[in-house]
């Protein structure tokens, strides 16, 4: 379609405004990392590696890091196999509530995570007596994660057909070697895109998190929220906050490019 | 006066399938002899790749048996059935290199490597695809990756070869030459061939024996020269070749007879102008062109019949041009066959498939 000198002029300006409104604040965080100003004041008097050494050192922030690595780890192994398996359920079968399920399977990442955590956490606490730390963290963060991974895989298998493993079946091959030797072959790509996915949800969630870890479990995101008032900490927070930005760019660059190569098969 | 049946590669007894309430395959009863290229032929929804589906074990029937050489082998997997299968679509794994598809078969029959690979080089040569081992299936053309799917089952031998609209993706001058070229292989390897076409030309040209569907049921099994020159319904009449019918009022005025007959279109003779007349041995009736489509080696005229009805005559352009055939609408002409060409067919409405 061909768009008008001035259409085309607005719509410049309207994608430069909004891509502006979501970059031009992490850039901030990103440079007042190097701010020497322990105030943040603007424009920056001074470049310094001093927040990224002293961050670098923080137990706080290694702890944190280490459990939120632990959790994100957690969280994917289970939406993995339970996102795999639920997805292999609703497309390969047909079933009494298959919509339903499907539906339910969606719905935890629509859920506002205040109601998931004060749910999650009242059944471990009151109902089950679980305590709570890392393992309910797993089990909270899992409950959403599970959705990236299913539609991933669900969107995949669709694209699949059943044509490939009919013709491994045709060939010889029993279930299981079909889907070592054919269906998990093509499953990889949108399987690493879903796990990625998930743990980068799992990374960066609070909310639940703060209801289903309990006293002593800090993930990143919660060590940050702890210390984002305390004035002598603020500097290393932004430096974390900025690590953060670098390091959600990687697993979503990559997911993306993995779904984006398995459609141009 | 005891002659010895020749081993039956694929016998279907009584073979049913319904989705629901409709009834995809309607009863149907065949037996293929070892070595036959047998084409199953009819309209799309006639059943045929059910049945073909059924055979290689991808849909278990909902009555009746497969048997395969004479093994009852209905409730056994895909991989417990000794055929193999070209798929419409070729199903070739994209993730694996073209060697590694031919060699799937043999892979997941735990074959020792060096042999496996030593076959399947072998019948990628056989299809002329020697030096493309490495490519991915991607890389390939329509008519390569037809012969690479061909190549991954004819590695395994199997019994029987199963075949689904196998050259329906290829356009019209490829087709041609994978025709010959199915055929040969087939002479070459005397594997049963079994193929779903909706081309008659196809079925007609590369099969030993055709059955011809519709809704569900065999109409009629036979050689092609059976087929076309001896239809038995009115539907294989018009479903192969063009159906010329005679019938009713026309059928008595023209040959005195009761029924509905079918004289093949290139059987007719076309003599212009109203002074002419028929041969002890023929039958003639006069009409008007009324349409005349010149198609290169030949034309087709059709002829509205003064005793009601239409024909179309089929006429070598021998010596004459477009210019001469065109100029021939409107023009009385009176249409001369042999009475050995006429066939009386079956022109009862056809069952209805049986609903369950």
């Amino acid at each position: 379609m061909n768009l008008s000198r001035t259409a085309r002029a607005l719509l410049r300006i309207a994608l430069a405004l909004g891509l502006g409104v979501i970059y031009v604040p992490l850039a901030v965080v990103l440079l007042n990392s190097f701010n020497s100003d322990r105030t943040f004041g603007w424009p920056p008097s001074g470049l310094t590696f001093q927040w990224w050494r002293s961050a670098w050192n923080s137990t706080g922030v290694r702890d944190a890091l280490w459990t939120s690595i632990q959790a994100g780890l957690g969280a994917t192994a289970i939406a993995l196999l339970l996102g795999t398996m639920a997805a292999f359920a609703v497309q390969r079968y047909r079933f009494f509530g298959r919509d339903t399920v499907s539906l339910l399977i969606v719905l935890p990442i629509a859920l506002p995570g205040i109601v998931t955590g004060i749910a999650l956490s009242n059944t471990f606490h009151t109902v089950l007596g679980v305590p709570l730390g890392l393992l309910t963290v797993i089990v909270g963060h899992a409950t959403f994660c599970v959705v990236t991974v299913y539609n991933n895989v669900l969107a995949r298998l669709r694209r699949m057909g059943r044509g490939l493993e009919e013709a491994s079946a045709d060939l010889g091959a029993d279930t299981f070697t079909t889907f070592r030797l054919v269906t998990f072959p093509m499953l990889r790509s949108a399987l690493l895109a879903g796990g990625l996915l998930a743990f980068a949800l799992s990374f960066d969630e609070i909310i639940v998190t703060t209801f289903t870890s309990g006293a002593g479990v800090r993930t990143l995101p919660i060590w940050i929220f702890e210390n984002l008032f305390r004035p002598n900490q603020a500097p290393v927070v932004n430096v974390v906050a900025a690590a953060l930005i670098v390091f959600s760019v990687v697993p979503i660059y990559l997911a993306q490019r993995l779904s984006g190569e398995a459609q141009t098969h | 006066m005891f002659s010895v049946m020749p081993d039956q590669a694929v016998s279907l007894r009584g073979l049913r399938k319904s989705f629901g309430s409709v009834d995809a395959v309607a009863g149907v009863d065949l037996d293929i002899a070892d070595g036959e290229f047998f084409a199953m032929l009819g309209p799309s929804g006639s059943g045929k790749t059910t049945v073909l589906r059924m055979i290689a074990g991808f849909e278990s029937p909902t009555a009746g048996t497969v048997e395969l050489g004479g093994r009852d082998v209905t409730r056994l997997a895909p991989f417990e059935r000794d055929v193999n299968t070209v798929f419409q679509d070729y199903a070739l794994f994209p993730h694996m290199s073209v060697l590694e598809n031919v060699e799937y078969g043999l892979r997941v029959k735990k074959v020792a490597r060096a042999a496996r690979r030593e076959r399947a080089l072998e019948a990628l040569a056989s299809v002329r695809l020697e030096g493309f081992g490495q490519r991915r299936p991607a890389q390939l053309s329509g008519g390569q990756r037809q012969r690479v799917a061909l190549a991954r089952a004819l590695v395994n031998r199997p019994r029987v070869l199963l075949l689904d609209e196998p050259l329906g993706a290829l356009d019209l001058k490829l087709r041609e030459e994978m025709q010959v070229e199915l055929k040969a292989i087939q002479r070459e390897v005397g594997i049963t061939f079994l193929f779903v076409t909706h081309d008659q030309e196809e079925a007609l040209t590369m099969s030993d024996r055709v059955a011809v569907f519709n809704q569900g049921r065999i109409e009629q099994v036979g050689t092609p020269a059976e087929i076309y020159e001896r239809p038995a319904t009115a539907f294989v009449a018009g479903f192969v070749g063009t159906s010329n019918l005679i019938s009713g009022e026309a059928a008595r005025a023209v040959l005195g007879k009761e029924g509905t007959f079918s004289v093949r279109p290139e059987k007719l003779r076309l003599v212009v102008g109203d002074g002419a007349t028929a041969g002890p041995e023929e039958h003639s009736a006069a009409g008007t062109v009324s349409e005349v489509v010149y198609a290169g080696p030949a034309t087709r005229f059709v002829v509205e019949l003064d005793a009601g009805g239409r024909l179309i005559a089929l006429q070598q352009n021998l010596q004459v041009s477009s210019m001469d055939v065109t100029g021939l609408r409107g023009s009385r002409v009176l249409l001369v066959w042999h009475r050995q060409h006429e066939f009386a067919i079956a022109d009862a409405p056809l069952p209805e498939p049986a609903r369950s």
